[in-house]
């Protein structure tokens, strides 16, 4: 009978020694969840200093350190499009007039908009111009976004040429930046392709014309067209040649529609969308901007004068 | 070695489907009119210029003292469709505004030559068979084939 009794009593004892353990752990494990609340909530403050933001940008942004600036534009898919560091005289607006932003800008407007008028518009001979009319007097904001699609493709056909111009008169497709101004007149190319291949899409007389006349130009290409030269030596006949790949059949038809409607979505901007990531990778690449010479400030001026 | 030909195949290949890709643009079958149809007897028009095919088959049947030949309605500048103005004895493109006058004879605006004229032959009922894939056309300083055998009937 000894030995259960000393048992009890070892119980007892080391039964009161782990509550009071317990206790002083739960105490202990409070005052650390306590500590830990405080210091979460005191990140909580700074939203930088979260683990969600590090976990996204990847860089702390200490503002004090120019090269940790650097390194939170260039890390980010975004950012990384606009350079590091810009030299502040060439990004004047009287300088570049900001064209090639304004045409990259309304080149996303197109296709934005061009994508949403996708949602109503069949490219098919019967239904095509009826879109149209169904877009502009019925669809809700319809009549908004193709005026906004057409006038944003004027108005881009208009930036490229001035873009193109203020490259000429800043000089800016000299070395080393000659590799840049030939993918810009490609991309100039392709704009205008662009603006031509969404001219039938309507499907209006308009349009239907613009490219009968613009497909007949085709027939002329040499060695390509039926009535270019060496056409006829090539054996090119209206049912082979260039303008019968580009409508699909000798007249403006069906198959016509179809091709404009699939170079103008899908072809064109596709290969304008690489050369345009050309473009831009390499004015980063050329030293940025070409810039003017260096205008100083009213402030640094005054520093020089104190000197 | 190895590498040439390991290099030679690829370019061989991107060579092929490229031309692949070239050719798929030119259908086999198209469904377009046919380019042959029957348009009545050479007695069913009058002297001048009839416009009644031309929403069908984009011709003009043109009938003169001494024969009757179809003109395809296609300006010769960049091929728009020109219209008959019958108190101006022309037809007027709307395009450019080329002229011709009531025999397709090219007169002002941008036209380098004459309308182009289809096929013509009479068949066994004596009907006017046209074919507008065979084109008898007069180039500017070049031989004029509007009198060769096809691009009219004799009357």
């Amino acid at each position: 009978m000894d030995e259960p009794k000393d048992q009890k009593e070892t119980k007892q004892l080391t039964g009161e020694k782990t509550n009071v353990g317990l206790v002083e752990r739960a105490k202990d494990t409070a005052m650390s969840l306590k500590d830990r609340a405080l210091e979460e909530a005191k990140d909580y403050k700074d939203p930088q200093q979260t683990q969600v933001w590090k976990s996204i940008f990847r860089v702390s942004h200490e503002r004090s350190d120019p090269r940790n600036r650097s390194l939170a534009i260039l890390s980010n898919v975004f950012l990384h499009l606009h350079p590091a560091k810009i030299n502040r005289d060439a990004v004047r607006y009287q300088y570049t007039w900001g064209m090639g932003g304004i045409t990259f800008y309304l080149f996303i407007v197109l296709t934005f908009t061009g994508v949403l008028l996708m949602f109503y518009y069949h490219p098919t001979k019967i239904v095509a111009f009826r879109d149209i009319l169904y877009l502009e007097h019925d669809v809700p904001f319809g009549k908004l976004l193709r005026n906004m699609h057409r006038w944003a493709a004027h108005l881009m056909v208009i930036t490229t040429w001035l873009h193109m111009f203020r490259v000429v008169l800043t000089g800016s497709y000299k070395r080393p930046r000659e590799f840049n101004w030939c993918v810009g007149v490609v991309l100039l190319v392709l704009t205008l392709l662009l603006s031509f291949t969404g001219y039938l899409l309507p499907d209006d007389q308009l349009g239907f014309w613009a490219v009968t006349v613009g497909t007949n130009m085709a027939r002329a290409t040499p060695m390509l067209g039926s009535e270019g030269p060496f056409g006829a030596q090539l054996g090119l006949t209206p049912y082979n040649d260039v303008r019968f790949g580009l409508l699909g059949g000798s007249i403006v038809d069906d198959n016509a529609l179809l091709r404009s409607y699939i170079w103008h979505c899908i072809g064109i901007p596709l290969v304008a969308s690489i050369f345009m990531a050309v473009h831009f990778w390499r004015i980063r690449k050329d030293g940025g901007i070409s810039g003017p010479a260096p205008v100083m400030l009213e402030s640094e001026m005054k520093v020089l004068k104190k000197k | 070695m190895r590498r040439r030909i390991v290099w030679a195949s690829v370019a061989g290949f991107l060579t092929t489907c490229f031309l692949m890709f070239v050719r798929f643009f030119l259908p086999r079958a198209i469904f377009e009119p046919s380019s042959t149809f029957k348009i009545g007897f050479p007695g069913d028009y009058a002297l001048g210029v009839d416009t009644k095919w031309q929403q069908q088959y984009r011709i003009w049947v043109d009938k003169t003292s001494d024969r009757v030949f179809v003109v395809y309605a296609r300006c010769t500048h960049l091929g728009c469709t020109p219209d008959w103005k019958a108190s101006e004895n022309k037809f007027k493109c709307p395009c450019h505004g080329s002229g011709y006058d009531s025999e397709a004879i090219n007169f002002e605006g941008p036209a380098p030559r004459p309308m182009d004229r289809a096929h013509v032959e009479l068949d066994a009922e004596g009907q006017i068979v046209v074919d507008v894939s065979k084109l008898y056309q007069w180039p500017k300083g070049e031989r004029n084939q509007f009198n060769d055998p096809g691009a009219f009937i004799p009357l």
